[in-house]
């Protein structure tokens, strides 16, 4: 049996410490949770998962990326108040509001072949959607990494530092935006028209229209 | 079980990061036919339209003289952004869309996307609509192996006669699942918690014949790969891939158990009914492309020993979890990673639910995307001529790997 992820958790940071790790629940019926990982130990913390002879993480199946833009939360949380002419404090629920910053996420689904055990998943965040959108690369721990950390730099922007070949794949390399963003908006040079009306109109507004969630992603370019 | 080796040729020796310089030329020297231009590389496009590429997939070679130095695979002339169309529609709409895959093999497909979604929300299936699922599963393995096996002699320039040999073999099954789900390669045919209509015994009955018949096919078929010699020197020792880095570059399917590692996701994760059934896994040893090719060769004889059991053990019932929404259909919030072993290898879906109709996030792990990691590994220091029966070992789809 693999170890669950609270012992996983404890294991890397008795050997790794410093490193941050959370685990990220999962509320759906497949108790697939997983563990973010921070970024500037995330590469020692594969290394880890890789070659710790309990767990021997050798396969690397699945690497993706996620795109979450800003959001709030609402969260039901009790309140310890003082009310006035009472001597107690009394409990409240209270409804607030978190707002999460829109962030990329990187998701590694790890198996082991030599114990025959898996999925542990581990998930890596950007600190933004811009210019900060770039993590290490897992590809010198995992070679399967290579093809699918440029898939997400083609279709996500997220850059991965000390990945051996940075480069677009799925798209031509001259193409600019990141497709499978979720305010990605498809360009409407399809369809000519020179006095826009209706659909064609409400489309070309919203083309021209500020992003400031892409301000400087286009400096994100591949390494040389 | 292993595979044998038979006469054995000396393997190139390449390395991934081999730079070459240029050598001075003396300008006043013609350029005879025999002087042979040392160093100096050749940049070759090989593909998109070349008829052994299967499908528009590209090459950029760097040759000395006919000797691969540097191989840099370019796709996506297919790509459709399978992944944003799948998060702009409902579950259940990206269902037939998954066909469109692997166009070989639409009922994996299905069911690596079935039961993601099951594992998503929990759906229970009934125990017919597995025993359908693990037919129909075997039967597309059948027919995706016995055609490779017909592609790679092809690509070895045995133009036609075996390719036809399989496709009449295939062209029986694609029978099937036609009269089935009412298409031959884009059936369409599973749904969350089951399958779309019930296999009749008249069906079944015909399956049954044709699985029965399929060994002698597979005998003939194998007479003309296992001991002919053109075929043996032109595969064994030639693009060989180690254990470790077959681990490590996330290598799965028949090409992984060709370098001798035992990991069938049948067999590990047990998904379906697999446990229930007696079958082996080949493993080969040395990881060439011989192997690979018997690898397909064996799983093929498995996939009808798992077929016969499961025709004599198929109870009646319904096909389908009635409890399954079909309109509306909103999983809880939460995420899931389902896989399942697809002829080309491990086929998974990463399913991310915000509790809306449609998927936040859908990704498809292909598995003949990430067997292409390697491509150049395996084919440095070989010939032109072997690139193309390495990438056929390789077995991709263009479809698949665009997405």
């Amino acid at each position: 049996m693999m170890e669950s992820l609270e012992q996983i958790k404890a294991r890397i940071e008795t050997n790794l410490p410093g490193a941050r790790i959370d685990i990220v629940p999962n509320p759906g019926p497949s108790q697939q949770s997983s563990l973010l990982v921070d970024n500037e130990h995330a590469v020692d913390v594969a290394r880890l998962l890789r070659t710790d002879p309990t767990l021997q993480l050798d396969f690397c199946s699945n690497v993706t990326g996620v795109d979450w833009l800003d959001r709030a939360v609402t969260k039901k949380v009790k309140v310890k108040r003082v009310v006035e002419g009472e001597e107690k404090e009394k409990e409240e629920e209270e409804t607030q509001q978190e707002k999460i910053l829109g962030h990329l996420e990187a998701v590694y689904h790890l198996y082991s072949i030599t114990q025959k055990h898996g999925p542990v998943i581990i998930r890596m965040r950007t600190a933004d959607r811009a210019a900060e959108a770039r993590l290490p690369s897992l590809t010198p721990i995992w070679r399967s990494a290579e093809f699918q950390e440029r898939e997400i730099f083609d279709l996500y922007g997220i850059r991965f530092d000390g990945h051996p070949d940075m480069r677009r794949i799925l798209m031509w390399d001259e193409f600019k935006d990141y497709p499978m963003r979720k305010d990605y908006r498809e360009p409407d040079d399809y369809e000519y028209e020179p006095t826009p009306h209706d659909d064609v109109l409400e489309k070309a507004k919203q083309h021209y229209a500020p992003r400031p969630q892409l301000d400087g992603a286009e400096n994100i370019t591949a390494q040389k | 079980m292993t595979v044998s080796s038979g006469a054995k040729r000396s393997a190139v020796e390449g390395s991934r990061d081999e730079t070459f310089k240029l050598t001075p030329r003396d300008p006043s020297a013609p350029l005879g036919m025999t002087s042979r231009l040392e160093g100096e590389l050749m940049e070759v496009s090989m593909g998109p339209q070349h008829p052994s590429t299967h499908g528009v997939f590209r090459m950029n070679v760097a040759l000395d003289g006919e000797i691969v130095r540097k191989l840099k695979p370019v796709f996506g002339y297919l790509h459709r952004n399978h992944e944003k169309i799948g998060e702009n529609t409902s579950y259940l709409g990206s269902m037939p869309y998954t066909d469109r895959l692997d166009y070989f093999c639409s009922m994996t497909n299905n069911w690596a996307y079935a039961l993601s979604v099951e594992k998503l929300s929990g759906i229970e299936v009934p125990e017919r609509a597995e025993y359908l699922r693990i037919i129909l599963a075997e039967l597309t393995r059948l027919q995706n192996h016995a055609s490779l096996l017909g592609f790679l002699l092809s690509d070895m320039g045995a133009w036609g006669t075996p390719l036809m040999y399989a496709f009449r073999e295939r062209e029986k099954i694609l029978d099937l699942f036609e009269s089935l789900s009412g298409s031959r390669m884009m059936c369409d045919y599973m749904r969350f918690g089951g399958c779309r209509v019930d296999a009749t015994a008249d069906w079944l009955a015909r399956a049954k014949m044709i699985v029965d018949a399929f060994p002698k096919f597979l005998d003939e078929f194998e007479k003309l790969i296992v001991e002919n010699e053109i075929l043996i020197a032109r595969t064994q020792e030639v693009g060989k891939l180690s254990a470790d880095l077959a681990i490590s570059a996330g290598i799965t399917g028949p090409m992984l158990r060709a370098c001798g590692v035992n990991y069938d996701i049948r067999k590990v994760d047990g998904y379906g009914f697999y446990p229930r059934f007696k079958f082996r896994i080949p493993l080969g040893d040395h990881g060439d492309t011989y192997d690979r090719l018997m690898m397909r060769a064996l799983e093929m004889r498995e996939s009808i020993s798992i077929l016969k059991q499961a025709f004599e053990q198929i109870p009646e019932g319904p096909v389908i979890n009635p409890k399954v929404k079909i309109r509306a259909f909103r999983p809880a919030v939460g995420e899931a990673y389902g896989r399942i072993e697809a002829p080309k290898g491990e086929l998974g879906f990463y399913l991310i639910s915000d509790g809306s109709p449609n998927p936040y996030r859908y990704r498809v792990r292909p598995p003949s995307f990430i067997n292409l990691t390697i491509l150049e590994d395996l084919c440095l220091g070989h010939t032109v001529a072997d690139v193309m029966v390495i990438l056929g070992s390789v077995d991709i789809v263009m479809g698949e790997v665009d997405r």
